[in-house]
């Protein structure tokens, strides 16, 4: 039995700050979970899902952010408790509907995950989620460790439900994703049935509901004055505090005993970032007179703190406020222990804590000179290496110095070494039909350059389909290329609506990517990326013709292949490999750039790595001396 | 329970796909069995895919650890691949660190296109000698081995090393666990072989899967 549906409160156990707060919603009694999958908020759905027969929840993967929030939001106006759990990007994508619910107004406790990416590990941004609370007048949680992230999801869910309003909470990857003690509560008994009653429209009197909004914010922050999730720790005589929320909060206190100021440095921790516990924050800035602020990654809470002491300007007095504005820490990137030490020792005039300059010099100058660099690259098996292969190729038979449009999944890599540098744009999800659908348009301009624009088939259900309606309506030149490797690959295969199963891994009923273009009214063709050669002919035909064209390439995730069936071992027949003789140029290892492909210096000879090679066999139809082999048939 | 030092700080040190997660996983779990609060920082999303992924487990008997590791902070390195557990030197390294490496390369692209060398393993593991306290070579992977649980076999030899005071029950326990039943067994041999690899006991049978029927 997995953590997640332990039933032993009190016994502390390792949880990954999504399962936290999945195992918070458990304890609150959750019964439904509707979500799209985006990094670092993947694994709050994923875990829901892992229970939801054992816990009577229904989990699904919608087809994107909009939609999970507005099931969800169905069933909390049923009366049940809902979660919706989304990455930042995501959050923008509901923004529409977050900006009517929060006047018409929910019933059941309905929690609105949000996952925020500093530093963008796996994003296109980093935009701060929390900036939608202050927005849309929604309250605001922010966890600072792991068992914050259950206790205030649990809390959230009874912060909602009292105000009739979506809580916002908001995580960031470095817990979301980080591993650390959690104490477990109680499992509920669940006894909720859902029924619609009375009505939720935004729009009929929507100054009146505005204002009734604002009432309810002034209502919540009464609660949030008195909260568990906001304490100080320190000296009650400090002039000087930092004032921090979410991961701010443990980088501060390591910097803080490092430093060892903990005797002059007070730490106002909030967890109840909008709106603000103001006497709370009041009562704990009486003596002070400096204030550092710690946060990723706008001056959110900052700014809202200024905002305060300018109220409070006659009974605070002068307090000077340090953080992004003063430039002592950066309002973008995420933060470390050592960011806030540094910002501590600039304010406070310190000594740095001393690393030895001459090691650092010594080991950077290694890591420069020594260290080759490593890229993410596609994995050994990727469709999309072959696929990308193909739209090159393509693209350099036409001679037209056509390009490609990206989008958002796997394929993003491609803008770099592993995709040959093919992709040319990257916003958001859909982004890439979208443009090459303006691109299309552009003829009367003197524009004759072929545009590709490439889609994962996640992405297509998500974001495409409208700028692939808006291409057909008005006959823009434009090929799409929709790279389906049969779920949502980049955050762990999660089904899409092509997949063909549920959440729960249940068999589903499938929408087909082909169908809806034909639908359309676009010419479709499917090919398989691993047959190359077609595949090139095929894509060279299509950029000869008008209009909107659709290609799909099928062909499965690789990491979900390998682990199904037994994989075919491939070798190099050194006998038939001729090396530089060849004229080949290093074909397999140097230019398809396979990392199973490596150099054998001594035999000066190309060489499967039997460590890395995932047995796709794609090198096999590439290499023109036919050296590369299967060593025995696989079951 | 105390800690020779507090907070204790190992950085696991790798390439997407060598189950870096996993062995920061049996190791975070098996610190909690201790008693302890132990953190895991780890990145992934594009660090599946090939590229380098580092795990920050920091051990405390005190509190709650944040989950990236200052700099210069590392006690303890545990490099699933060697140019990898060279790469965590600049950053975090210091004289007192002490690495346990395992010698098998995984290539990166930029070096198969050419664009860049990868030492040899020998001079990888001498510069690492240059910068820390002591480097033990734990050959996880033997010769035409696939790497099979070889993040496992690095486990085991930290375990089997004493550097980080946690009972050898309750790494096995952790693992337990952790896997599922038809992965434990293999695992745990590989487990026991890091053990026995890191104390010098020679002839350790190879990790390898029961054949499966054609």
């Amino acid at each position: 039995m997995g953590t997640l549906e332990l039933n032993q409160p009190g016994k502390t156990v390792l949880m990954m700050g999504d399962e936290a707060i999945a195992r918070g919603a458990i304890e609150a009694g959750v019964d439904f979970c509707a979500s799209y999958p985006g990094t670092p908020a993947t694994e709050v759905p994923e875990s829901l899902a892992r229970v939801a027969e054992r816990f009577n929840i229904y989990a699904e993967w919608s087809t994107n952010e909009i939609v999970a929030f507005e099931a969800a939001t169905a069933a909390s106006l049923a009366g049940l408790r809902a979660l919706v759990a989304m990455k930042q990007n995501g959050v923008n994508v509901c923004a529409d509907f977050l900006m009517t619910v929060n006047l018409a107004g929910t019933n059941g406790g309905l929690v609105l995950v949000a996952g925020d990416d500093p530093s963008a590990i796996s994003s296109s941004n980093e935009q701060d989620s929390r900036n939608y609370a202050r927005y849309a007048d929604l309250p605001l949680l922010e966890p600072a460790d792991f068992q914050e992230a259950k206790d205030m999801t649990k809390w959230a869910f009874e912060v909602s439900e009292k105000l009739g309003l979506p809580c916002i909470l908001r995580s960031v990857t470095r817990l979301s994703h980080s591993r650390g003690n959690v104490k477990l509560g109680e499992l509920p008994e669940k006894k909720r049935t859902a029924k619609f009653e009375g009505v939720y429209i935004s729009g009929a009197f929507v100054a009146a509901q505005h204002a009734a909004l604002h009432l309810k914010l002034e209502q919540v922050r009464e609660d949030f004055e008195a909260s568990q999730f906001n304490f100080y720790v320190g000296s009650k005589k400090a002039k000087f505090v930092i004032a921090t929320c979410g991961s701010g909060w443990l980088y501060s206190r390591e910097a803080v005993a490092a430093l060892g100021l903990e005797g002059k440095v007070g730490i106002l921790k909030i967890g109840t970032t909008w709106p603000l516990p103001e006497k709370f924050i009041i009562d704990h800035l009486k003596n002070v007179t400096e204030i550092l602020v710690v946060e990723e990654v706008d001056p959110f809470l900052e700014q809202n703190i200024k905002i305060l002491l300018a109220e409070q300007a006659k009974t605070l007095g002068p307090v000077e406020v340090y953080g992004a504005k003063s430039g002592h820490l950066p309002a973008y990137g995420e933060l470390n222990q050592d960011k806030v030490a540094q910002a501590l020792v600039s304010i406070k005039g310190l000594k740095t804590r001393a690393r030895d300059e001459k090691y650092v010099e010594k080991a950077k100058e290694l890591a420069l000179a020594f260290i080759p660099p490593r890229m993410p690259t596609f994995c050994t098996g990727c469709p999309h290496r072959a696929s990308l292969w193909a739209i090159k190729s393509a693209l350099k038979l036409d001679g037209r110095d056509g390009f490609v449009t990206g989008d958002i999944g796997c394929y993003s890599i491609g803008a770099g070494p592993a995709g040959y540098f093919q992709l040319k744009t990257i916003h958001c999800m859909g982004g890439g039909i979208g443009l090459a659908n303006g691109f299309g348009k552009l003829e009367q301009f003197a524009f004759n350059q072929p545009v590709i624009a490439v889609c994962g088939d996640s992405t297509f259900y998500h974001a495409a389909i409208p700028a692939l309606i808006n291409a057909r309506v008005h006959n823009s030149n434009v090929l799409m290329v929709v790279l389906d490797n049969g779920g949502t690959a980049m955050t762990g295969f999660q089904p899409h609506p092509g997949s063909g199963f549920d959440a729960l891994g249940r068999p589903a009923p499938t929408v087909e990517i082909e169908n809806i273009c034909r639908g359309i009214g676009v010419e479709v063709r499917i090919r398989d990326p691993f047959e190359i050669s077609q595949a090139v002919q095929d894509l060279y035909d299509m950029l000869q013709e008008d209009g909107p064209r659709v290609m799909v390439f099928r062909r499965r995730c690789f990491r979900i292949e390998a682990k199904e069936k037994l994989q075919k071992k491939y070798y190099v027949d050194q006998a038939k490999c001729i090396g530089d003789d060849c004229g080949c140029a290093r074909f397999c290892s140097r230019v398809f750039n396979c990392p199973g492909i490596i150099w054998d210096q001594e035999a000066q000879k190309a060489k499967i790595d039997e460590v890395v090679c995932t047995g796709c066999g794609v090198c096999a139809t590439l290499c023109p001396g036919g050296a590369i082999v299967v060593r025995g048939a696989a079951s | 329970m105390t800690l020779e030092k507090d907070p204790l700080n190992l950085i696991i040190a790798g390439v997407g796909g060598q189950g870096n997660i996993l062995a920061s996983q049996i190791v975070a779990t098996a610190a909690i069995k201790e008693g302890l609060y132990v953190t895991v920082g780890e990145t992934y999303g594009a660090s599946q895919r090939g590229g380098p992924v580092m795990s920050h487990v920091r051990f405390s008997a005190q509190a709650q650890c944040g989950p990236l590791i200052p700099e210069g902070e590392a006690d303890i390195i545990v490099g699933l691949e060697p140019i990898e557990a060279l790469r965590i030197i600049a950053d975090f390294g210091n004289p007192r660190t002490r690495v346990i490496v395992s010698p098998r390369p995984i290539y990166p692209i930029w070096v198969l296109s050419g664009q860049a060398k990868y030492p040899p393993v020998e001079e990888i593991v001498q510069k690492l000698g240059e910068f820390v306290a002591e480097v033990r070579v734990v050959k996880a992977i033997e010769e035409g081995e696939t790497g099979l649980a070889a993040n496992v076999v690095m486990v085991g030899a930290l375990a089997g090393s004493g550097m980080v005071h946690i009972g050898m029950k309750n790494f096995e326990e952790s693992m337990r666990e952790i896997m599922s039943p038809k992965d434990l067994d293999l695992n745990l041999r590989a487990f026991k072989k890091g053990v026995e690899l890191i104390r010098g006991r020679a002839r350790i049978p190879a990790i390898s899967k029961p054949r499966r029927h054609k």
